[in-house]
């Protein structure tokens, strides 16, 4: 949509944010900038990790920067502001009230009387397609239509900036589809009170699908490391060569920050994060890529859809299998390595001693471990142990995801064994 | 009744607790108790004799005692609310509170019921020096004991789950902590407040009667009720009047539930947090009459508009701010202080207790009181494990035929809000009868009322055992003791575990009422802590009963620590 005015609504200057551990302070943003104009939607495009969730309630006045300001209409943001509505991924709605009281609760928390309320809401209602539901609970509705009340909460209090944090993640394809064009055509034909919209996702093409601009986030710190302008009109064709192509040259920036990374340090640390990926997954990956009609060599795009795969889903397998040395990541492409190859031709038993080296040689974490349990008489170490570790440089939650990764595929490769409920590590399975 | 899954209520709250903090908050307690009441004993002594209301024995008169027993009960559970909201809040929203009220009512609950009402008798009465009204007031406190402390464990727990997008929804709309409070929090800890409030009151009938016809020292109360009814009867050796009393004591709880918790639980069905509408959403006929008739609505609209009013009034509540304080190093000196501060305040609570009790006890009834504690916990240990041996195989095999599970859940659940100490006196005549031995055969009482917790939760559990497990064990033909062993018992273990402490707790209390019991001039007396405390509480020797209640609430607590909580924790983990 053109626009000529150009008013700043937003803008976030040098936002960071991140808590005290022992070893100094854990980043989740690092120096952001963001500003948003008049008209225009703008999306949020990062993985898990990449704190954009994070950003979001910062400028929704939910959580406060650690470093950093940022203005609302001329104004610092320091609490909940009016003007500012939210839409959240799990809907957020009240089960104890029906969608018309769901609806009216905003306007009623800002004091309007209960006459206007009531038509307000009626209006948001009916504007976001709900007539026929007002007197009904979330809990009978379709995840779709929760999202619409969602929508129309967010609406009825007239704001002037719409975040959305992940809006139809939590819905099934088509529903997420019907949705997206319902709220572009509102936007675009002018009929929302919303003068711009921010957007958090991790899926690539819907970015690309609603977004005029498009801020890519690095992750552990969030960083924001590129900026792209969507230069197509609404609507937009997913099936059009020039979108998908754009959407291709996304993956390849988001690939890439990896790859220039390589550069200067190679691999995981002992104290990076590391995502909960099934071995499963690292096998379905291998096989997938090493058949045909790929033969060793994939498009991230193309093998993303293949699967059904989201940004979120697909990165943190394949960037695990760039660690483990099965593969390469480039310009949007994930290729086989020797080693990838190989695995995709071992029997069960091979695979696992396959993976068990390249985990060792990988993962500095793992060989930590092995090399600690070796090290001890007994040859057994308590969870408590590495998590304290961990906890130095992870969050906490962080922390326990990263051990229970770990001994996932630690079990797997058969290099150590684990003991849930006596949370211990162990060199051998006593069993 | 209808059938309510029994949340594992208490679950992360037990998480949560600080244990080192329990060494302080239980001779907090006590202590606290102690004082308060006996403070009072002191002062006002020699305080006038309460002038006793004669009780008539006459069934017609039954109708106005029900009445009054009904009126304590629900004075009683308002007292609860207001206690409930008012402590579970502070506890949830101040740091430095949490760390001391929440071990504080893990005590409180331990405290045996029946053992507050020696101290508070007294208490209540020198605050009112001969009128009814002090007698009145330590009979609803003493149900108040009773019901009070799992009501605010569940509300605190909720305010502390609240979920995180609902929060920054309320945030984001600029509510104010008050409106927050009545808009998110108290909507959002309804199930669980109510399925509570349901559970203290089904123990709650207990008390009351036990409450309502009591002697501490000089001091007798008798208050028309229920109670006092069958204390007449009992006094008497009247077998038709303990008819009758049953007779009333069922059509009480039976309209209880019929015109206060039925509806109740379909009302509040709409606050459940679940995306799916229940498969069986509860219904009362009360409810859909009232929702149906216009004329009640309009009557009851000026009320309800008056509290959405309330509800609505941008107050800020007065609590301590939770927020950071101005350096992380001034925030542990803080704390460091606060703990301090509490922990002065206990130990010279604890000294001037310990020098009272010390006065008018010697070691000899230290060792005596041990020795009866072990008794008691060896009867209460062995009959729990009996219980548990009938109803477990019985309620799983009535939980597994979900049209038998319909008609027997209501009824024991009914068994279970029953006042068992109502029964008594047909044991008691029975043991006369037949010279039994006291020490054995009042044993049952103690488990007669809370037996049914077990039965009622894992006919729960085997109701909502998948089927799936079921066809797959008959699929690889489990049969037998294996099927017993591998299949059924870890699937129903966690609903056990929250039936047995539950019958466990009621249990202990019961001790107190069973372990001694009467048939007109008859007495029969068990060896037992319950015996210890009930004779000391009759001769009014306040030393002794402290000595007698610590040690039980000692006992109970260490008994909940060293059993209960690793078995829950266990199933928890493992089984669920």
């Amino acid at each position: 949509m053109e626009n000529i005015a150009n008013s700043t609504i937003l803008d976030a200057r040098d936002v960071c944010c991140g808590f005290e551990k022992a070893q100094g302070e854990l980043k989740v943003l690092d120096g952001v900038n963001l500003t948003l104009k008049e008209g225009e939607i703008v999306g949020l495009l990062g993985r898990s990790g990449s704190g954009k969730s994070t950003l979001l309630r910062i400028i929704a006045g939910l959580i406060p920067a650690t470093d950093g300001e940022v203005n609302y209409c001329g104004r610092p943001v320091d609490g909940p502001v009016e003007g500012v509505a939210m839409v959240f991924q799990t809907f957020a709605l009240f089960p104890w009230l029906t969608v018309l009281e769901n609806v009216e609760a905003g306007l009623e928390a800002l004091g309007v009387p209960a006459q206007a309320r009531r038509e307000r809401a009626l209006k948001a209602i009916d504007l976001i397609g709900l007539d026929g539901f007002e007197s009904a609970y979330p809990r009978e509705l379709s995840g779709g239509m929760r999202q619409r009340v969602g929508f129309a909460r967010a609406l009825v209090v007239n704001p002037t900036l719409m975040l959305m944090d992940e809006p139809f993640s939590a819905l099934d394809v088509l529903t997420a589809e019907t949705l997206r064009t319902d709220l572009l055509d509102l936007w675009n034909e002018g009929g929302l009170p919303i003068k711009s919209i921010l957007i958090v996702t991790h899926n690539i093409e819907e970015a690309v699908f609603m977004c005029d601009r498009i801020l890519l986030l690095s992750s552990n710190p969030g960083r924001v490391i590129s900026e792209v302008t969507v230069p197509f009109a609404h609507p937009r064709n997913r099936l059009d060569p020039a979108f998908r192509q754009f959407v291709d040259d996304i993956y390849a920036k988001m690939t890439r920050r990896p790859q220039a990374d390589a550069q200067r340090k190679v691999g995981l640390e002992l104290k990076s994060w590391l995502p909960q990926v099934s071995t499963n997954l690292i096998a379905g990956l291998i096989e997938t890529v090493a058949a045909a009609p790929y033969n060793g060599r994939a498009d991230m795009p193309e093998i993303a859809q293949q699967l059904h795969m989201e940004v979120d889903d697909l990165f943190p397998v394949a960037e695990l299998l760039q660690h483990l040395g099965f593969a390469e990541m480039s310009e949007g492409d994930i290729t086989l390595t020797y080693y990838g190859r190989q695995y995709s031709d071992f029997g069960t038993q091979e695979r696992k001693q396959l993976f068990a080296d390249c985990l060792l040689r990988g993962v500095p974490l793992a060989s930590h471990i092995k090399q600690v349990l070796n090290e001890r008489p007994k040859q057994r170490a308590p969870r408590d142990r590495f998590k304290q570790e961990l906890e130095d440089y992870l969050s906490d939650e962080a922390a326990e995801e990263t051990l229970d990764s770990v001994i996932n595929w630690g079990r797997y490769g058969e290099i150590f064994s684990y003991d849930d409920q006596a949370e211990m590590f162990g060199l051998e399975d006593e069993a | 009744m209808r059938m309510i899954l029994p949340p594992l209520f208490n679950a992360s709250a037990r998480r949560l607790l600080p244990n080192r903090w329990d060494f302080v908050a239980f001779p907090l307690i006590l202590c606290v108790i102690v004082l308060g009441s006996t403070g009072f004993h002191q002062t006002m002594a020699p305080l006038s004799t309460l002038k006793t209301q004669v009780i008539s024995l006459d069934p017609a008169s039954l109708p106005e005692y029900a009445l009054r027993t009904i009126l304590r009960m629900l004075a009683a559970m308002f007292a609860s609310l207001v206690f409930t909201l008012v402590y579970g809040t502070l506890a949830a929203k101040s740091r430095r509170a949490e760390k001391v009220l929440v071990p504080i009512l893990d005590i409180l609950q331990s405290v045996p019921v029946l053992g507050y009402i020696s101290f508070t008798v007294t208490f209540f009465i020198a605050l009112f020096p001969g009128r009814v009204l002090g007698a009145e007031f330590a009979a609803i406190f003493a149900i108040f004991t009773s019901q009070a402390w799992n009501m605010t464990f569940s509300f605190y727990q909720s305010m502390r789950t609240v979920p995180r997008d609902l929060i920054e929804v309320s945030r984001g709309f600029q509510l104010t902590g008050w409106q927050r409070f009545w808009k998110l929090e108290v909507p959002f800890s309804m199930p669980g407040l109510i399925w509570n409030m349901m559970m203290s009151m089904s123990g709650g009938w207990f008390f009351v009667v036990a409450s309502e016809a009591i002697t501490v020292g000089n001091n007798t109360v008798t208050l028309p009720g229920i109670g006092s009814y069958l204390a007449q009867a009992i006094a008497e050796r009247n077998l038709g009047a303990v008819g009758w009393v049953i007779l009333t004591m069922t059509l009480v709880i039976l309209a209880y539930d019929q015109f206060l918790f039925r509806p109740l639980v379909a009302w509040a069905d709409k606050f459940r947090m679940e995306d799916t509408s229940s498969q069986n959403e509860p219904e009362s006929w009360l409810l859909d009459l009232i929702r149906r008739t216009r004329l009640i609505q309009k009557m009851f609209q000026p009320l309800g508009t008056l509290l959405r009013t309330l509800a609505r009034m941008p107050l800020k509540l007065p609590l301590p701010a939770s927020g950071k304080p101005a350096t992380p190093a001034m925030g542990r000196l803080a704390d460091v202080l606060w703990a301090v501060l509490v922990i002065l305040g206990t130990c010279s609570l604890a000294w001037r207790v310990v020098s009272y009790v010390a006065a008018g006890v010697s070691w000899h009834d230290v060792w005596q009181v041990l020795t009866l504690a072990f008794v008691t916990l060896l009867r209460v240990l062995l009959l729990i494990a009996l219980a548990s041996l009938v109803w477990v195989p019985l309620g799983v095999l009535i939980g597994l035929r979900p049209r038998l599970a319909e008609k027997i859940q209501p009824l024991a659940q009914f068994l279970a809000a029953f006042p068992a100490n109502l029964l008594f006196p047909v044991f008691v005549i029975g043991i006369v009868h037949f010279h039994a031995n006291p020490d054995i055969w009042l044993s049952p009482l103690i488990v007669l009322g809370t037996q049914w917790y077990i039965l009622f939760n894992v006919i729960a559990g085997a109701s909502a055992f998948p089927n799936d497990f079921r066809e797959a064990a008959a699929n690889f033909r489990i049969r037998g003791w294996q099927w017993w062993r591998k299949v059924m018992l870890p699937g129903i273990f966690p609903y056990y575990v929250t039936g047995a402490i539950t019958a466990s707790g009621g249990a202990w209390n019961a001790s107190i009422v069973s372990e001694m019991v009467q048939w007109g001039d008859i007495k029969l007396k068990a060896h037992g802590l319950g015996a210890y405390i009930a004779e000391t509480t009759a001769a009014g020797d306040f030393p002794r009963i402290i000595l007698g209640i610590a040690t039980m609430s000692l006992f109970v607590v260490l008994f909940n620590r060293l059993l209960w909580r690793p078995m829950y924790a266990y199933a928890e983990n493992h089984l669920r």
